[in-house]
């Protein structure tokens, strides 16, 4: 038996060792005895699953059951649907979802496009482009609370830098945070400019991905800027956007901090009450934790089943 | 053959080390759970099983309390020291551990992860408004039968009201720290600016509204008269303004709203007419607590609704001066929102932990001329001396500590003689009070941010939206 090359060949390592001389079956079958074998690993992986279980698989049982349940005089007692008729029941319940929908589309607007078109601008830069992506990505890094509160001085109706340039250009001042009307629009400017960085950044990794010789070929073809974008750069990363809107809409439609900090949560006559800031309100103002955990369950409902039905839509297109 | 068994023993190491640190860091992660009923280590046998008895000095006994103030409240922290020395002299085998938190001792979600999860203090710190959602979650001790005029001297002279505000039921949970009733905070500076009478603070809404007038015309951002409108203190406000003109948030069965009313069109018309018609309550709104005391400690706020305490708040964290504040009664003058913080004890702990929290709290907080009250020490140590709260004292109590504080006053008490020769029936918040609250900001953001806002509208979805609440309870 030759000994074993310290060089692995051209070919590399190979994945899985020689199989070993098969002894008698040993007990508890072939899960213990991939158990065995992988001892170390699953010793490793022990400290993962007990810290996800206890800290979050746990509680998101825990919050199943609290929808069902009431607690009074220091005991949960079951309530069967009497949660879920209380959210129903409260005058801000379709206010709520209506909100924070409509920040969702307009997430979707600014903070799903803009990203991407400033990816495609600074893709095309020649020079600089690190520092570019050094520029886009700064307002990540700040505390998010510290870049809302930004935002608080830009909008303010008195002493507010955008009123202060609106003022120069000769046109009129605007209630940024406290017209009905234009209050959303105003949070998701600030959420989209504290959060583009980041989708920059990975749609800037996947354009470097796309193989020049297809621009060339639509050039050839006679593709301007606009029929390239179409034609090449948005099918060539069709997977990171599609990935990239998920998550989008999964975390939009749990908007809170812009909201709670700069309109105070509701906003003028409720036009910002959020899904999420009427749970904030259920458990920690309300004292009413069985409600919460039923508001969390239908929000945790909507988008599983807005997941699921992306990914299944997604498949069936692909295939 | 010797190598798959140190390959076995070296798997079976890394397990147990990985193991081992998991379960460490685990209990690292883990809260300590407070002491129950036999906890605390400390409780010992015993003095007297007549819960009526006062503690017996021999009997040694641990307590943990909230609010102890942190250290950056250096000259706070040093006179909770020296009182629990001076306790320490007549009962000293009870050991007082003091828990303290940056900032305000109650935040409302904390508090409420608190009781929830049964970790609060054998003593612990609340507001009066907080007695229902402690009860609901079985979290203080019935204490009816631990005070009386032995374990508490001073009880007869504590003002009924105010111990009514702690009870249930004929139960009482709590003893007061302080209490308050809310009035017209005004900015004496801006006051003589605009060439008014800082020593009169105005009486009627409708010389709130001249006044803000004037006061607004100072220019330079100032604001006449600030009002909330955002996270629930909006319809807190709303509720105050509405008391002091004799109205109601919810009618006597406590299941209707009742402020879709003339007085309700009243307050509200009154904040339209200030924000829009005469532009005295500034641009910037959707404002809550903290944002006013901010204005109007930086000279940009003539006039606000207040509890006598925001000024301490203002001086020590704002930097703002004494001096420069003076208060009124509220406007209108019918009734005013009235309100307080007290000490509850956590139920099923010992007897023993119950009757040193009293004689604990007796000492701190109920003894004139000892505790809070040294007012002495108050001064020496250069804390505020002369804002007139706590108020709860009655008879030969108010008649010596009103006396001291005259005497050892750090600010000008003069500049709150309005307040305190006109004293308004304080009446407490409406059930579901957070509830109703969050509802009504939408008509005080409404009106303040809105120039064309439908005042009967906004009343009128207020009230659906209140039945709705009230019907749900």
């Amino acid at each position: 038996m030759s000994a074993p090359s310290l060089t692995p060949s051209k070919a590399g390592r190979p994945r899985h060792p020689e199989p070993r001389p098969q002894g008698p079956a040993a007990p508890g079958g072939a899960f213990a005895k991939s158990l065995r074998r992988n001892l170390t690993a699953h010793g490793f992986l022990i400290g993962a699953v007990v810290c996800f279980a206890v800290f979050s698989w746990w509680p998101m049982v825990r919050e199943f059951l609290l929808a069902f349940q009431k607690t009074e005089s220091g005991e949960s007692v079951w309530v069967g649907l009497d949660n879920f008729r209380t959210v129903f029941n409260d005058p801000s319940f379709w206010q709520a979802w209506g909100n924070t929908v409509w920040y969702t589309v307009l997430a979707l607007v600014f903070g799903f496009v803009v990203p991407f078109v400033l990816a495609i601008t600074i893709n095309e830069f020649r020079h600089g482009k690190g520092y570019l992506r050094l520029l886009v990505y700064l307002p990540v890094m700040l505390p998010p609370v510290a870049a809302v509160l930004l935002f608080q001085y830009l909008y303010d109706p008195g002493y507010g830098l955008l009123n202060e340039l609106l003022g120069f250009v000769g046109l009129p001042e605007q209630q940024w945070l406290q017209d009905a009307d234009i209050a959303m629009f105003s949070l998701v400017i600030a959420s989209t400019w504290m959060n583009m960085g980041g989708a920059t950044l990975i749609y800037l990794a996947a354009l470097q991905g796309i193989p020049g010789e297809l621009y060339e070929a639509a050039e050839l073809d006679g593709a301007g800027l606009l029929r390239k974008i179409w034609h090449v750069t948005v099918p060539q990363t069709r997977l990171i956007l599609s990935l990239m809107l998920l998550m989008q809409v999964i975390a939009t439609m749990q908007v809170f901090v812009e909201p709670f900090l700069l309109t105070g949560g509701a906003g003028p006559e409720g036009s910002t009450t959020t899904v999420v800031y009427l749970i904030y309100q259920y458990a920690f103002n309300f004292n009413n934790y069985g409600a919460a955990a039923a508001l969390g369950l239908l929000l945790l409902v909507l988008l599983a089943g807005f997941s699921a039905a992306y990914v299944k839509l997604s498949r069936a297109e692909d295939e | 053959m010797r190598s798959a068994r140190l390959r076995r023993t070296r798997r079976a190491s890394a397990v147990a080390v990985v193991s081992a640190m998991t379960l460490t860091a685990l209990a690292a992660c883990g809260t300590s759970s407070s002491s129950d009923s036999s906890g605390g280590g400390a409780s010992q046998p015993t003095g007297s099983s007549d819960a009526s008895a006062p503690l017996d000095p021999n009997t040694k006994v641990t307590i943990t309390i909230d609010c102890m103030p942190p250290a950056a409240k250096a000259a706070e922290l040093k006179e909770w020291k020296e009182d629990v020395a001076e306790f320490n002299k007549t009962y000293p085998n009870v050991t007082i551990e003091g828990r303290s938190t940056p900032g305000q001792c109650l935040e409302p979600p904390r508090f409420t992860a608190m009781l929830k999860a049964k970790s609060q203090p054998d003593v612990f710190y609340t507001y009066f408004t907080d007695l229902p959602q402690v009860l609901s979650e079985n979290g203080a001790a019935d204490i009816s039968a631990y005070v009386n005029d032995k374990t508490v001297p001073a009880l007869k002279d504590i003002d009924p009201n105010v111990l009514g505000s702690l009870k249930q039921d004929g139960k009482l949970y709590g003893l007061p720290t302080s209490n308050y009733t809310m009035g017209l905070l005004i900015n004496r500076k801006l006051f003589k600016d605009a060439g008014l009478d800082p020593d009169a603070p105005p009486r009627t809404w409708e010389e709130v509204r001249a006044a803000a007038k004037k006061i607004a015309g100072l220019g330079e951002g100032v604001s006449g008269f600030g009002e909330y409108s955002a996270a629930n203190t909006g319809g807190w406000h709303f509720t105050a303004q509405l008391y002091s003109l004799g109205g109601d948030v919810v009618d006597a069965s406590g299941k209707k709203a009742a402020f879709n009313s003339e007085l309700g069109k009243q307050v509200v018309k009154n904040l339209h007419a200030m924000r829009w018609e005469d532009d005295s309550m500034g641009k910037t709104q959707l404002l809550k607590w903290g944002d006013l005391q901010k204005q109007i400690a930086t000279d940009k706020l003539g006039m606000f609704l207040a509890a006598p305490d925001d000024i301490a708040y203002m001086v020590q964290q704002l930097g703002a001066k004494y001096e420069n504040f003076g208060m009124g009664p509220i406007p209108g003058g019918k009734n005013t929102l009235a309100g307080g913080n007290n000490y509850m004890i956590k139920q099923g702990i010992a007897p023993d932990k119950i009757k040193a929290a009293v004689a604990w709290l007796n000492f701190k907080n109920l003894t004139v001329g000892k505790g809070q009250f040294d007012w002495a020490r108050t001064k020496a140590d250069k804390l505020p001396v002369g804002i007139p709260q706590p108020n709860f004292w009655l008879n030969g109590s108010k008649t010596t500590d009103d006396a001291a504080r005259v005497e050892h006053a750090t600010m000008p008490v003069a500049n709150f003689k309005t307040f305190m020769d006109s004293p308004v029936p304080g009446k407490a918040e409406p059930p579901k009070a957070q509830e109703l609250y969050k509802i009504l900001d939408n008509v005080m953001s409404g009106v303040l941010t809105n120039k064309d806002a439908d005042i009967d509208k906004l009343l009128a979805t207020a009230e659906t939206q209140v039945n709705q609440v009230l019907a749900n309870q």
